[in-house]
C-alpha cells in the first residue's frame, strides 16, 4: 500500500528523519509511534506530498508520488491542528471541500454522529477546538478513499466522542481498509492498532505488534513497554 | 477580506477619476496627475495586498495542500486571484468616470489605455514580487519589512540612485546607460512611457530626445512592453518553483 525507502529530511541543521524504510501492507490499523519530535508528522506529511523528502523514495498504491497529485484522491488525512479559515461557516467549508475532491452523502452521516448540527452555521473562527476537531474529522471521513491518515486524531475530544472515533476506525478496518494514526495516548493505540511503528532519532526503531514488543521489552503491559524503550535510549 | 479591501479600492479609484476628470476639465492635466498616482499607489498596494493576503490564507493553502489539487495550480490561482481583482478595480474604477466623460469621442483615448495597460502590468508586477516574498519569508514581519523595502527601492531610492549616477558620470555620454537603467526597473519604464506618451519630453531635455527616439518608435513600444512582461514571467516562473521545492 505505502512503501517508503530510505527517506531522508532535513529542516535547516536539524535532521529530522535519517534512512527511513517502511513497508506498510493493506488492510488494518498501523500506529507510528516516536517521542515528540521525532519525525511522525514529518514522515506522514512527506507521504501526502506537503514536506518534499531531501532523498528516498515513496510510492503509494504502485505508483511513485514525486511529481503526482492524482494519488491523493486516494488518501483521507487528518491534519494534527484544526487549522481552518476562520470566516468560513462550517457547511461552506465542507461544500468548497466536497467540491474539490467528488460528492459524497457520507457527511451528513457523520454530521448527526458527532452531533454537529446546531454549529454547521457557525464561523470556524467561532468554535471550540474539541467541534473544530470533529469538523476535521467529517471532512476526513466523508471521502471513502483506501488510505486513511489520522494525525493525533484524539486531541481535544469528550469522551463520548472518543468512543464514537474508535467504532467509526474500526469500520473502516472491517471494509478492508488501511489506516495509519499516530498518537501519545496509548490506551487508544493499544486498543485499535493491529502493528505499531516505533520511531525513534530518526529511524524506524521497532515494527511489529504489540505483543512482540512486550516480549523484546521484556515488559508486561505496552505502556512500560513503550517507556523502557524511552528510558534506554535516553530520549 | 479581499473582497471588501478591493472594493474601497475600486471605490477609490472611482472617486479620483471622478474628481479630476470633472472638477478640473482639462483632460491631459488629468492623465498625468493620475499617472503619478497609479506610478506609487499601485505597486505599494499590489505589493501590500499580495503579502497580506498570502500569510493570511496560509492555514487554507494548507488545507487545500493534502487535497488531490497540484501546488502549482493553487499558488497561481491565488495569486491571479489577488492580482486580477486589483486589476478590475483599477481598470473598472478609472474607466467609468472616463467612460461617462466621454472619453471614446476625444483624443486621450490612447494616453489613457496606456494608464491602464501600465497600471496593469504594474499590479501584476508587484503582487508577483509579494507573492515571491511572502512564499521565501516564514515570518510575517520580516516579510512584511522586505516588502515595503522593494516598493521603496523600486519607487524611490532606485530614481535617487540612478540620478546621482548620471551626476558622477556627466563627463560621459549616458544615453545607452539611462536608457537601461529605466528599462531596469518597472515604475521608472511605465513613468517613461507614459511622460513620452503625452508629448512632453521636451522637458527632459537632451535625454528627453534620445528616450523619445527610442520610446516614441514602435520598436521601443514593442521593447518596453517585452520589458514589462518578462517582469511579470520571471516572478511567477519563481512563484512555481519555490512552491514545488516548499515544506508545510
Amino acid at each position: 500500500m505505502v512503501t517508503i525507502e530510505n527517506l531522508h529530511k532535513k529542516f535547516g541543521k536539524n535532521q529530522v528523519l535519517s534512512g527511513v524504510d517502511l513497508n506498510i501492507n493493506e488492510g488494518g490499523i498501523f500506529a507510528v509511534l516516536g517521542p515528540n519530535g521525532s519525525g511522525k508528522t514529518t514522515l506522514i506529511k512527506s507521504v501526502l506530498g506537503m514536506v518534499i523528502p531531501d532523498k528516498g523514495n515513496i510510492t503509494v498504491l504502485g505508483k511513485n508520488i514525486k511529481k503526482n497529485s492524482e494519488y491523493r484522491h486516494k488518501i483521507d488525512y487528518l491534519p494534527q491542528i484544526a487549522n481552518f479559515p476562520s470566516n468560513l461557516r462550517v457547511k461552506e467549508l465542507i461544500k468548497m471541500i466536497k467540491d474539490l475532491r467528488k460528492p459524497t452523502n457520507e457527511d451528513e452521516r457523520l454530521i448527526e454522529l458527532f452531533r454537529l448540527e446546531p454549529f454547521l452555521d457557525k464561523k470556524l473562527g467561532n468554535l471550540s477546538g474539541g467541534t473544530k476537531q470533529k469538523v476535521n474529522l467529517v471532512l476526513t471521513f466523508m471521502f471513502d478513499s483506501p488510505l486513511i491518515i489520522l494525525d493525533e486524531p484524539t486531541t481535544g475530544l469528550d469522551p463520548i466522542s472518543l468512543i464514537r472515533l474508535k467504532d467509526l476506525i474500526k469500520a473502516e478496518k472491517a471494509k478492508g481498509k488501511t489506516v495509519i494514526i499516530t498518537s501519545h495516548i496509548m490506551s487508544f493505540v493499544e486498543e485499535i492498532s493491529d502493528e505499531i511503528v516505533f520511531i525513534l532519532e530518526g529511524k524506524i526503531y521497532f515494527k511489529g505488534s504489540i505483543q512482540k514488543l512486550k516480549t523484546k521489552t521484556n515488559q508486561p503491559d505496552f505502556e512500560h513497554a513503550i517507556a523502557s524503550i524511552l528510558t534506554d535510549n535516553h530520549a | 477580506m479581499r473582497s471588501r479591501w478591493s472594493y474601497v479600492y475600486f471605490a477609490f479609484y472611482l472617486l479620483l477619476g471622478v474628481v479630476l476628470l470633472f472638477l478640473n476639465n482639462d483632460l491631459s492635466k488629468a492623465v498625468i496627475t493620475l499617472m503619478n498616482v497609479i506610478i506609487v499607489l499601485v505597486p505599494l498596494i499590489g505589493t501590500i495586498f499580495g503579502v497580506m493576503y498570502y500569510y493570511n490564507s496560509q492555514e487554507f493553502t494548507e488545507l487545500l495542500l493534502a487535497q488531490p489539487i497540484k501546488r502549482s495550480s493553487i499558488f497561481l490561482g491565488q495569486y491571479l486571484g489577488v492580482a486580477l481583482s486589483l486589476s478590475m478595480s483599477l481598470i473598472l474604477g478609472l474607466g467609468i468616470p472616463f467612460v461617462f466623460y466621454g472619453l471614446f469621442e476625444s483624443s486621450a483615448i490612447w494616453d489613457f489605455s496606456l494608464l491602464l495597460i501600465t497600471g496593469t502590468f504594474l499590479t501584476l508586477i508587484f503582487t508577483a514580487l509579494a507573492f515571491n516574498i511572502a512564499l521565501s519569508n516564514e515570518n510575517k514581519i520580516k516579510g512584511f519589512g522586505y516588502a515595503i523595502l522593494l516598493w521603496l527601492f523600486l519607487a524611490v531610492i532606485y530614481d535617487g540612485l540612478f540620478l546621482m549616477t548620471l551626476i558622477l558620470f556627466e563627463d560621459y555620454p549616458l544615453d545607452k546607460v539611462s536608457l537601461i537603467g529605466t528599462m531596469l526597473n518597472p515604475i521608472d519604464l511605465s513613468r517613461t512611457l507614459i511622460l513620452l506618451k503625452l508629448d512632453i519630453s521636451a522637458l527632459l531635455g537632451y535625454t528627453g530626445a534620445v528616450f523619445k527616439q527610442f520610446f516614441g518608435t514602435s520598436f521601443g513600444l514593442i521593447v518596453s512592453f517585452v520589458m514589462l512582461t518578462i517582469w511579470v514571467v520571471m516572478p511567477v516562473l519563481r512563484i512555481v518553483f519555490k512552491s514545488k521545492k516548499k515544506d508545510f
